[in-house]
């Protein structure tokens, strides 16, 4: 019974983990952008979210969509600003930039939130639990397992069924031509990751209520996040779902066997499907 | 008007009143101010150690100035990161040419610190770090027990692995339990020097009774703790315990809340050391208890202030609005052990001068009474190292959600009240 309630938990942790790297997959997959503050910018959302649910004393998911539309604004702003500068050929610039970036977020928070660990506080929920079978499972593991799903049925329904996600595909592809036809890169680019932000609030949302916070966490993510992108292959979406799955579940049977093996098993994972499938295992574009 | 041979005269005679000057240096040495070097952990993960630093040293030179005593702290920040306290430490001993230095928080602030003063010859006192970590750490070949040599100039205050022990098995003690442990080790300093097989708590747990069951090893900022809470209801486990850190203990303690895992009781050390961690849990923060190296009901008073432990938490909430935190006292004493020093040193600021002095120390503080007198300390680190009382505390949950620390256990140190028993979780 041990062995399934742990492939159990694993699938579960995957959703998180697929959940971390939805944003990142979207950013990488359309613009070929790095971006190394992405836990930072996780954890920035966290602390948005914190802040409106102890200044407006509502619920976090109310207060999740609040801090939507402000992630999205800081995201348009941070491609528009920023990171349309130093997208081009090379792909150095745009690396040492979100590596700065994740170094004043991280200096940043800490200054004006000191050290403190923080949560979001759930209430009931974040020990809830109901029984499945021989397995019981907890309502918040479940919540972001779903939450992960549709945050990926929504992207994809974004990507193939409206013009945007029209535009998305066609400068992913040749931002050339894309622009030929009337596509303007820089905005689509600035769109893009606006929309990668509300992705990050919504992951931001479960890792607050998960467990404490504090502003130097962002980085530790990362790993799992930029494992499951190359996992899934480098723009699916479903992919990205696939490769958190994977990972979680290597994670906590490596973990049942001995918790030294926890960490280890996920980055084993992560190298056998490397050699098997180089390019992932279901990669969109080839280039 | 300048000439050569006036600019002459007037040179070798401002010459002769400069090596003059310096002929009497040694009288005028002891009327400057004496300087301390302070290195803690203002920024980074363990800034909570170091949130009573600002209060304190103003309270010390405010204390100090009163006295007539001039004095001269120069603070550097460690950043929480043990390369960057070894650096500065070498900064405030070459450039700002301190007397002696102070540092506390973690052995990763500790030990870099006194190493490099060690090496430079410098005295320092250091605390906020159980003494193994501490002595045995800085120690060439710490796996040799024959090989460990004394500090000629490193001295530390604080309490020791038995001492966690001892505290931890007398709170289970009040409960009824069946004695199976579960233990939450991670793979860092702490958790190694804990889960060791051979000199971590587990053979002292079974000293008592306790047998323990470790799943071994895991990494910081795991996400799931599904693998230990599974081993733990294996070994039928009624005990919780560890060195884990917050965010790690909060997803541990929701998971095993959604398992239905639910110890008797949690004792753990780290996660739940400051108020606003524990805050973080809401009810699943009720009755979890830890060690407790300080609280504002502690029966000791200032040596500086007259202050007593409560009167300090008080005016160090009035002063900054913050609850009080078990750091505060210790960072209080570690001033008073400094003007202490400089009150009974007959040079304060000759380093060798100042060893003897913080040997023969026989001081009452807010901590207790300090002495490095070997008490209760094994003979290999009898002469650097001096223990503080613990004691063990549950927090207890307010109706509006902050929470109390309450001493339940004084068996170790009976000087210190209990404000309550032992109570087992929900």
């Amino acid at each position: 019974m041990i062995w399934v309630d742990t492939i159990v938990q694993g699938i579960l942790l995957g959703g998180l983990y697929a959940l971390f790297a939805a944003g990142l997959s979207l950013v990488f997959g359309i613009m070929r952008l790095v971006n190394l503050a992405h836990g930072d910018l996780i954890v920035m959302a966290a602390y948005v979210i914190l802040v409106v649910v102890s200044f407006l004393g509502i619920n976090p998911f109310l207060a999740a969509a609040i801090a939507m539309p402000l992630m999205f604004g800081f995201g348009w702003l941070l491609q528009r600003i920023v990171l349309n500068r130093v997208l081009g050929e090379d792909i150095l610039p745009p690396l040492l930039v979100t590596f700065g970036l994740s170094i004043v977020l991280q200096n940043a928070l800490l200054e004006g939130f000191t050290a403190d660990s923080q949560r979001i506080g759930a209430g009931a929920l974040e020990t809830a639990s109901f029984a499945v079978g021989p397995v019981t499972l907890g309502v918040m593991p479940v919540l972001t397992f779903l939450s992960a799903i549709a945050v990926i049925v929504g992207l994809n329904q974004l990507f193939y069924r409206t013009a945007l996600g029209r535009a998305f595909r066609a400068t992913s592809d040749d931002p050339v031509t894309a622009s030929l036809m009337g596509i303007k890169p820089a905005s689509v680019f600035a769109t893009a990751t606006g929309i990668a932000m509300i992705v990050v609030t919504i992951a931001a949302l479960y890792l607050g209520m998960r467990a404490n916070f504090d502003p130097t966490i962002g980085p530790a993510r990362l790993i799992y996040a930029f494992e499951a992108v190359i996992i899934g292959g480098l723009g699916s979406l479903w992919g990205t779902l696939a490769g958190g799955i994977i990972i979680g579940v290597a994670q906590t049977v490596g973990a049942a066997i001995n918790p030294e093996w926890q960490i280890l098993a996920g980055h084993v994972a992560f190298l056998v499907v490397l050699l098997i499938k180089p390019r992932g295992l279901f990669p969109r574009a080839y280039d | 008007m300048i000439t050569r041979r006036k600019l002459l005269k007037t040179g070798m005679a401002s010459g002769f009143a400069l090596s003059a000057s310096g002929l009497a240096m040694p009288a005028l040495a002891q009327g400057r101010a004496v300087r301390i070097g302070y290195v803690s952990p203002q920024t980074g993960p363990l800034a909570g150690f170091a949130e009573a630093d600002t209060f304190t040293i103003a309270m010390f030179n405010r204390v100090m100035a009163e006295q007539g005593i001039a004095v001269e702290v120069t603070v550097k920040d460690s950043q929480s990161n043990p390369n960057r306290a070894a650096t500065v430490a070498q900064e405030l001993i070459i450039d700002d040419e301190v007397d002696f230095m102070l540092v506390a928080s973690t052995p990763e602030t500790t030990n870099p610190v006194a190493t490099v003063c060690e090496s430079e010859g410098v005295p320092v006192i250091s605390t906020k770090a159980p003494w193994q970590p501490f002595f045995i750490g800085q120690q060439g070949n710490p796996g040799d027990p024959t090989s460990w040599q004394p500090f000629n100039y490193a001295y530390h205050y604080f309490w020791g692995l038995e001492d966690v022990i001892a505290v931890f098995t007398n709170m289970w003690n009040q409960l009824d339990t069946n004695k199976q442990v579960g233990g939450l080790f991670p793979n860092d300093a702490d958790g190694n020097a804990w889960g060791d097989p051979n000199v971590g708590v587990a053979p002292g747990f079974a000293a008592s009774g306790y047998t323990t069951t470790d799943p071994g090893r895991y990494q910081n900022l795991t996400d799931d703790f599904s693998a230990q809470i599974n081993a733990f209801r294996a070994a039928n486990a009624e005990i919780v315990t560890g060195v884990v850190i917050p965010p790690d203990f909060t997803t541990f303690r929701n998971q095993s809340l959604q398992q239905g895992f639910q110890p008797k009781a949690i004792t753990v050390a780290k996660a739940i050391l400051f108020p606003q961690s524990v805050e973080t849990l809401g009810e699943a923060g009720h009755n979890l208890s830890s060690e407790v190296w300080w609280s504002a009901s502690h029966p000791f008073t200032s040596s500086l202030t007259g202050e007593s432990c409560a009167d300090l938490a008080a005016s160090f909430t009035a002063e900054t609005g913050r609850p009080w935190t078990q750091p505060i006292g210790f960072v209080h004493s570690l001033f008073e052990m400094a003007a202490d020093v400089i009150k009974r040193a007959s040079d304060p600021t000759d380093p060798d001068d100042v060893v003897e002095t913080i040997r023969a120390t026989e001081l009452n503080t807010m901590v207790g009474r300090i002495a490095w007198d070997g008490a209760g300390v094994p003979p290999f680190a009898a002469q650097n190292v001096c223990k503080t009382p613990l004691v063990g505390g549950q927090w207890r949950r307010k109706e509006d959600g902050t929470f109390d620390l309450v001493v339940v256990d004084n068996t170790t140190a009976p000087e210190i009240p209990t404000g309550g028993t032992m109570e087992a979780l929900a």
